[in-house]
């Protein structure tokens, strides 16, 4: 039950915050990929920032057992071809499966229609996976992580993605002022 | 027709979306998700419709072996997520229903927005996870399937976008 609780708290805050950004408009999701509106790439820039680093130091300062967090399982090439897939639903609808969330709790009719394309989705391949189920489970390589790929140590690396994020937003702002 | 409400700075909500995902980590050891709780509504569904089906997929069986896929973790955070942006549309006054005002979308982009889902679902099943789930969630634990996915999603993004230009004039 407590879970659940947490589970709702947590989800009205990222609703809240997905809102306001203004994630919820189809419009500004898809000028993303027409160079009109940067939206999508601060907010998730910004927050993919804000968390890695929390992590980090919060793991640094023993405040959060970090091992204890859930890191995805890689299985390269259903990745790469589900990022390909997923791309193209994402610009024809201008929405992505949270945000569909929000549009239709903003009043807008795109976001319900996205969900129901969403459900049948997700129907299709749970009724195709016995003919998919090995494709699926193709190229596996279990929770991999950018450090453990390359390397180098876990703050080395934190570093790294800082400095090539921040670089990307300062660049957004220098192309953004220009225009 | 009323203008939109100024929506929040992006970097700043972005840092507020960080601190959601942050506490998230923190509260429940996982991130933020999705498509998940698409997934899991669709196995309660097949798993009351038809137990057969559900029986010989093992990826409905995977959302229906701990506990009742109505009241699963992320099913409940996505109800959560549906109280909120309400809540924050409503405050702010952005709430604007488009099939009554004369912003109605045509047809023709609710087919797109129902083509767009029915991609996006089987891309976030076939990943294992979606934009928040995945991209936000994984990308902030460097996985390196999170950066395969948003690297793979957005190349297929810009590619398309040109093709699609009439969607978004």
């Amino acid at each position: 039950m407590n879970d659940l609780l947490i589970a709702g708290g947590i989800g009205v805050a990222f609703g809240w915050a997905l809102e306001c950004a203004g994630l919820g408009h189809p419009p500004k999701l898809a000028g993303q990929f027409y160079l009109r509106d940067f939206t999508v790439l601060k907010v998730m820039l910004s927050a993919m920032l804000t968390a890695m680093l929390g992590v980090f130091w919060g793991g640094r300062l023993g405040l959060l057992d970090r091992g204890a967090l859930y890191v995805p399982e890689t299985y390269l090439l259903p990745q790469l071809v589900g990022g390909l897939v997923f791309g193209l639903g994402f610009v024809l609808s201008g929405l992505c499966p949270g945000t569909s969330c929000v549009a239709l709790a903003s009043g807008r009719i795109e976001g319900a229609a996205t969900m129901l394309g969403l459900f049948a989705g997700v129907l299709l391949v749970g009724l195709a996976f016995p003919a998919i189920e090995a494709f699926y489970r193709s190229t596996p390589h279990g929770p991999l992580t950018l450090q453990r790929l390359t390397g180098l140590p876990y703050g080395v690396v934190v570093a790294l993605v800082t400095v090539l994020a921040v670089s990307m937003l300062a660049w957004i702002a220098k192309w953004e002022a220009r225009r | 027709m009323r203008p939109l409400r100024p929506y929040a700075e992006p970097h700043i909500t972005g840092v507020c979306l960080g601190l959601v995902l942050l506490a998230c980590f923190a509260l429940s050891g996982q991130g933020l998700g999705a498509s998940g709780a698409f997934a899991s509504v669709a196995s309660g569904v097949v798993g009351a419709v038809s137990p057969e089906t559900a029986g010989h997929s093992a990826y409905f069986q995977s959302y229906l072996q701990d506990g009742s896929p109505w009241t699963a973790w992320i099913v409940v955070e996505i109800i959560g997520v549906l109280i909120g942006a309400a809540a924050s549309a409503a405050l702010a006054g952005r709430t604007r229903l488009t099939y009554v005002g004369a912003v109605r979308p045509s047809g023709g982009k609710l087919c797109a927005g129902v083509a767009g889902g029915i991609l996006m679902g089987i891309g976030a099943a076939l990943a294992r996870g979606c934009t928040s789930g995945l991209a936000l969630s994984g990308g902030a634990m460097l996985s390196v399937a999170a950066w395969i996915f948003m690297l793979a999603l957005f190349f297929a993004g810009f590619l398309a976008a040109p093709l699609v230009r009439r969607l978004w004039p």
